[in-house]
């Protein structure tokens, strides 16, 4: 029996007929992008972020719903608003998936989708095809960022139907006090989702420049993670009041422009130029790290 | 060792006049800090070569194809495939496919699904050709698995099997035989060989010279980060001279003759015979003298020099080869014919 190589029957592999005097149609951006969604798709990684996007609003659900039997309502912070809308469930996860939770679920995958490659010696073999290396760092990029959104508006989604079956599917009291109809409601909790993807695009930036620097999945999730967290630490030290406008946690607050009457767009503006601040540079460092950076392992 | 001559398989495709060759490196060097790992190699595989790229570990093989197929920025010097930088683009590795190291794919992907991203990351109609190179591999049965639970073996084929894809003009295959049951090395000369007879150019960096004695005819032996030959295997055995083993009647007489015959130089005993280094007729002299100082001959061979002993000769010995082509003078011809 054969041990597997060569003893088929001649292959008409000719010496470069495919390449010399043949135009050849050459991939691009979007032939990563579109690979590295399949790759996405088979990794545990990727439902371990969305499954926990997808569970959390239901546990939350479930956790108003019992204390609202339970205390009847009465002493639960936000209780009383959630008990009258399913709407406002997502914004109170937005409110709170601040802290921790949509960082590291951003984190799981921003920070491992260079450091992967390295872990799997596969950088060598994708980067001697016919790509360069700045189509394969955009492809990567837009994948990410893909999965970031998906996660978000899997949340806000789940959080908008458990939290209707739980509450109803009602109007919302806004910040400033004024009531608008349910379908408006809704419509201001996918704007708000929309908003709150500005920081999140910036954790998406942050984890893709440790991914790429550290080499380390888990160096690069977890340091992700821990420079939200340093953010939410200064955020709360007494004296630095001064640069809570300019912190990258502070923008995860700036949907709540969009529930004040007029809609404040303040906040907005200020979470857009802020992010791009953090966001920017460390693109652009992961990108020029990628593109110049010696491939001796991975 | 079976030559494989350049050029002369019927299907082999006749470069252009003029045509830069497939592989020219120039003064190619990498330091990391103060370890020097590529210190100045200069080499050239013309179309048609099966190319061995020998030396001991350590001694920069694979830097250095790292470094031709763009992973590796050099120090100093320049890489040329076909004419072209793999440092300013990656068109300039149209035509080319291979591996460094190990063969690496996404152990959560099949097999097939691995082959099916790369050709997509190839373009053209690579996409076309992954029924074939798994048949050509021999992994059609087991495409369908998950290539984290394939054995070492079949990550080698199918890391040739994803060259394959490439339909490559030059196939740079670092180590491609390690690992492999001695079934697996001969299947895996077998086809580079016909891969080389189609007209394939092929460079391999090998520890394994009997396999590259056999494959390849031209070689580079490369001894911490230089070059020290660079040219045709039969130029090599040419350079190193003939040598011979003796034994007599009376070795000590037969040493004495030796070591006063004109024409005879190097001689020693190896493992209770004598050794020496002579050309034809001066052997010829010597067995007369032989019989004439009364030390019968029992058997006098000529020694067959093989890619090994020239090997360590080159690597751990001082690096002379009776009558070889420094490695210098050997890349300057080379660009001179290219």
């Amino acid at each position: 029996m054969s041990s597997g190589v060569g003893t088929a029957d001649t292959p008409r592999f000719g010496p470069g007929a495919g390449v010399a005097g043949r135009s050849r149609s050459r991939p691009g951006i979007a032939t990563v992008y579109r690979w590295e969604l399949l790759k996405l798709r088979y990794q545990k990684r990727t439902y371990l972020g969305l499954g926990a996007a997808a569970i959390v609003p239901i546990l939350f659900v479930l956790a108003i719903h019992f204390r609202h039997h339970r205390d009847n309502g009465g002493d639960f912070a936000f209780a009383s608003y959630l008990t009258k809308s399913g709407l406002v469930v997502p914004l109170v996860l937005l409110l709170f998936g601040a802290v921790w939770m949509f960082p590291l679920i951003t984190a799981l995958v921003a920070g491992d989708i260079f450091a992967s490659e390295d872990h799997n010696g596969t950088l060598k073999t994708v980067l001697t095809r016919s790509l360069e290396r700045w189509q394969i760092f955009a492809g990567k990029g837009l994948a990410t960022a893909t999965y970031a959104v998906t996660a978000i508006f899997i949340s806000g989604t789940v959080g908008v139907i458990a939290g209707s079956i739980q509450s109803g599917f009602n109007s919302v009291q806004t910040l400033s006090g004024s009531i608008v109809s349910a379908p408006k409601g809704l419509e201001l909790v996918y704007l708000s989702l929309l908003v709150y993807l500005i920081p999140i695009g910036t954790i998406v930036c942050i984890g893709l420049l440790l991914s790429t620097i550290t080499r380390n999945s888990a160096a690069a999730v977890v340091g992700t993670l821990m420079i939200s967290l340093l953010f939410q630490l200064i955020g709360i030290l007494p004296g630095l009041g001064a640069l809570q406008p300019y912190l990258l946690s502070t923008q995860f607050n700036a949907w709540q422009g969009l529930l004040r009457q007029p809609i404040d767009w303040a906040p907005i503006v200020r979470a857009a130029w802020v992010c791009a601040m953090y966001a920017v540079p460390a693109l652009a460092t992961a990108f020029l790290v990628f593109l110049r950076r010696d491939v001796a392992g991975g | 060792m079976t030559d494989i001559p350049s050029g002369t398989s019927p299907q082999a495709e006749r470069p252009a006049p003029g045509a830069p060759p497939p592989v020219e490196v120039r003064g190619l060097v990498k330091r990391y800090g103060e370890l020097e790992a590529v210190a100045g190699v200069d080499l050239t595989v013309h179309a048609g070569d099966v190319y061995g790229y020998l030396g001991p570990n350590g001694a920069g093989k694979t830097t250095c194809l790292r470094m031709m197929l763009g992973l590796i920025r050099p120090t100093a010097g320049t890489v040329r495939l076909f004419g072209r930088d793999p440092l300013q683009t990656v068109q300039a590795l149209d035509g080319v496919a291979g591996f460094v190291e190990a063969p690496t794919f996404y152990p959560y992907l099949t097999g097939r699904r691995n082959l099916e991203l790369l050709a997509g990351f190839d373009g053209g109609d690579a996409g076309d050709r992954i029924t074939q190179a798994l048949e050509t591999v021999e992994l059609t049965d087991r495409a369908r698995d998950k290539v984290g639970g394939y054995s070492h073996g079949m990550r080698q084929r199918i890391g040739i099997a994803a060259a394959l894809l490439r339909d490559p003009k030059l196939l740079l295959l670092d180590e491609p035989a390690t690992g492999l049951d001695p079934a697996g090395m001969r299947d895996m000369r077998l086809l580079i060989r016909r891969l080389a007879d189609q007209g394939m150019t092929v460079l391999l960096s090998s520890h394994l010279l009997a396999e590259v004695e056999e494959l390849c005819n031209r070689v580079a032996i490369v001894r911490t980060g230089r070059i020290v030959y660079e040219g045709a295997i039969a130029d090599l055995k040419r350079g190193a001279g003939a040598t011979y083993r003796l034994s007599s009647t009376d070795d000590a007489r037969a040493l004495a003759v030796c070591r006063a015959q004109p024409g005879i130089a190097d001689v020693h005993v190896v493992h209770g015979r004598i050794s020496f280094a002579a050309d034809e007729p001066a052997v010829a002299v010597l067995s007369q003298a032989l019989v004439e100082a009364g030390a019968l001959i029992h058997s006098l061979a000529p020694e067959t020099v093989t890619l090994e002993d020239l090997f360590f000769s080159l690597t751990e010995g001082d690096g002379v080869v009776n009558g070889g082509v420094p490695a210098g003078e050997t890349a300057a011809a080379a660009a001179e014919a290219s």
